[in-house]
């Protein structure tokens, strides 16, 4: 029996289109696969969850009162927390961060489901994302005065051949380190759940055949499953932490440049 | 040695940079606790930044990952 954990990445074509000609760049294929599928099923879950939920009530019902929460949770924790009041219009930016990078974990944990976010290619189109807006929003508010943030307060100038380049540095890696924490996460938790549940199957087998030492496969059967079960339950909390971290580091890097003139 | 066993051999060295990682959650949660349980009060507040270290730690270990995945892949 071939056990093959990468295969859950693959992404494959399910409705194939014809690829667009783009003048100067090369084809573009638009066709819908498994990666757009699931895209779109978080994006018609989160759509139709605010449908229902953003009913405005007095006294808000079950799906109310989970919005409300979560939307209070990233206004008080993340904006308003580490941006401070300049942070509330960056909300609706860092609140769908959130709410899509946490559905496409979630649903990537469903059984036959297809994890998005374990394809290098979208965290990184996220991450490129994120790190254009900060610049953006650092040069629009700050103009020039943005390159501030790699002159460390206080700095001696003797020092500033040494440290400067590692401020530069430190600041280009964000979108490699965004992009790589959620993609090697992703992908290191449904390969090992896969791993342990080739155990199941291959060690079961094993301890059936006849009777002999061989036998004691079964309890490696057994463990290997409540190891299943343990590690698909923490793969649900590192797919919310995950998101929540995501939204918490774009937080940090906008309120770097948010709040350049006065230390927040 | 063919050079499919040395690949294999050097993914799996690779992936000793998550000792550092996995050093590092545990002084970062065990520190965390530490403080939480003398001063309850304060704890909540600093949860953020718990899993702020947490995320930043983790990502130098997924820097062995990724050099494992190339060793592998490329």
């Amino acid at each position: 029996m071939a056990i093959q954990p990468m295969e859950q990445f693959l992404v494959h074509k399910i409705v194939p289109l014809p690829p667009i000609p783009i003048p100067g760049l090369g084809m573009l294929d638009l066709s819908i696969s498994n990666s757009v599928l699931f895209m779109l099923i978080a994006v018609v879950l989160i759509s139709g969850f605010f449908l229902v939920a953003a009913r405005r009530d007095l006294v808000p019902g079950r799906m109310q009162a989970l919005a409300e929460m979560m939307y209070g949770m990233v206004d008080t924790v993340l904006t308003g927390g580490i941006i401070g009041d300049r942070g509330r219009p960056f909300l609706p930016f860092i609140f769908t961060l959130f709410l899509l990078i946490a559905t496409l974990n979630l649903i990537g944990l469903a059984p036959a489901g297809f994890t998005v976010t374990s394809q290098l290619a979208i965290t990184g189109t996220l991450a490129v994302m994120t790190f254009a807006t900060v610049l953006v929003v650092g040069f629009a508010r700050n103009g020039l005065g943005f390159f501030k943030l790699f002159w460390p307060s206080g700095m001696h100038p003797a020092m500033s051949a040494f440290l400067l380049p590692i401020e530069l540095i430190s600041f280009l890696i964000r979108p490699f380190t965004l992009a790589l924490r959620l993609f090697g996460n992703m992908l290191g938790g449904h390969v090992v759940v896969y791993i342990f549940a080739s155990f199941i199957i291959g060690l079961g087998a094993w301890g059936l055949h006849g009777l002999g030492l061989n036998n004691f496969g079964l309890l490696g059967s057994g463990l290997s499953f409540l190891m299943v079960v343990a590690l698909t339950a923490l793969d649900f909390v590192i797919a919310v932490i995950q998101a929540f971290v995501w939204a918490a580091l774009t937080c940090v890097y906008l309120n770097e440049v948010v709040n350049l003139d006065h230390g927040h | 040695m063919d050079a499919q066993a040395a690949k294999y051999i050097g993914a799996g060295l690779a992936m000793t940079g998550l000792i550092g990682a996995g050093a590092g959650l545990g002084i970062l949660f065990g520190n965390y606790l530490q403080a939480a349980i003398r001063n309850p009060a304060a704890a909540a507040g600093e949860r953020t930044y718990l899993f702020l270290g947490m995320a930043l730690a983790e990502t130098m270990g997924l820097f062995g990952l990724v050099m494992g995945l190339l060793i592998l892949f490329s």
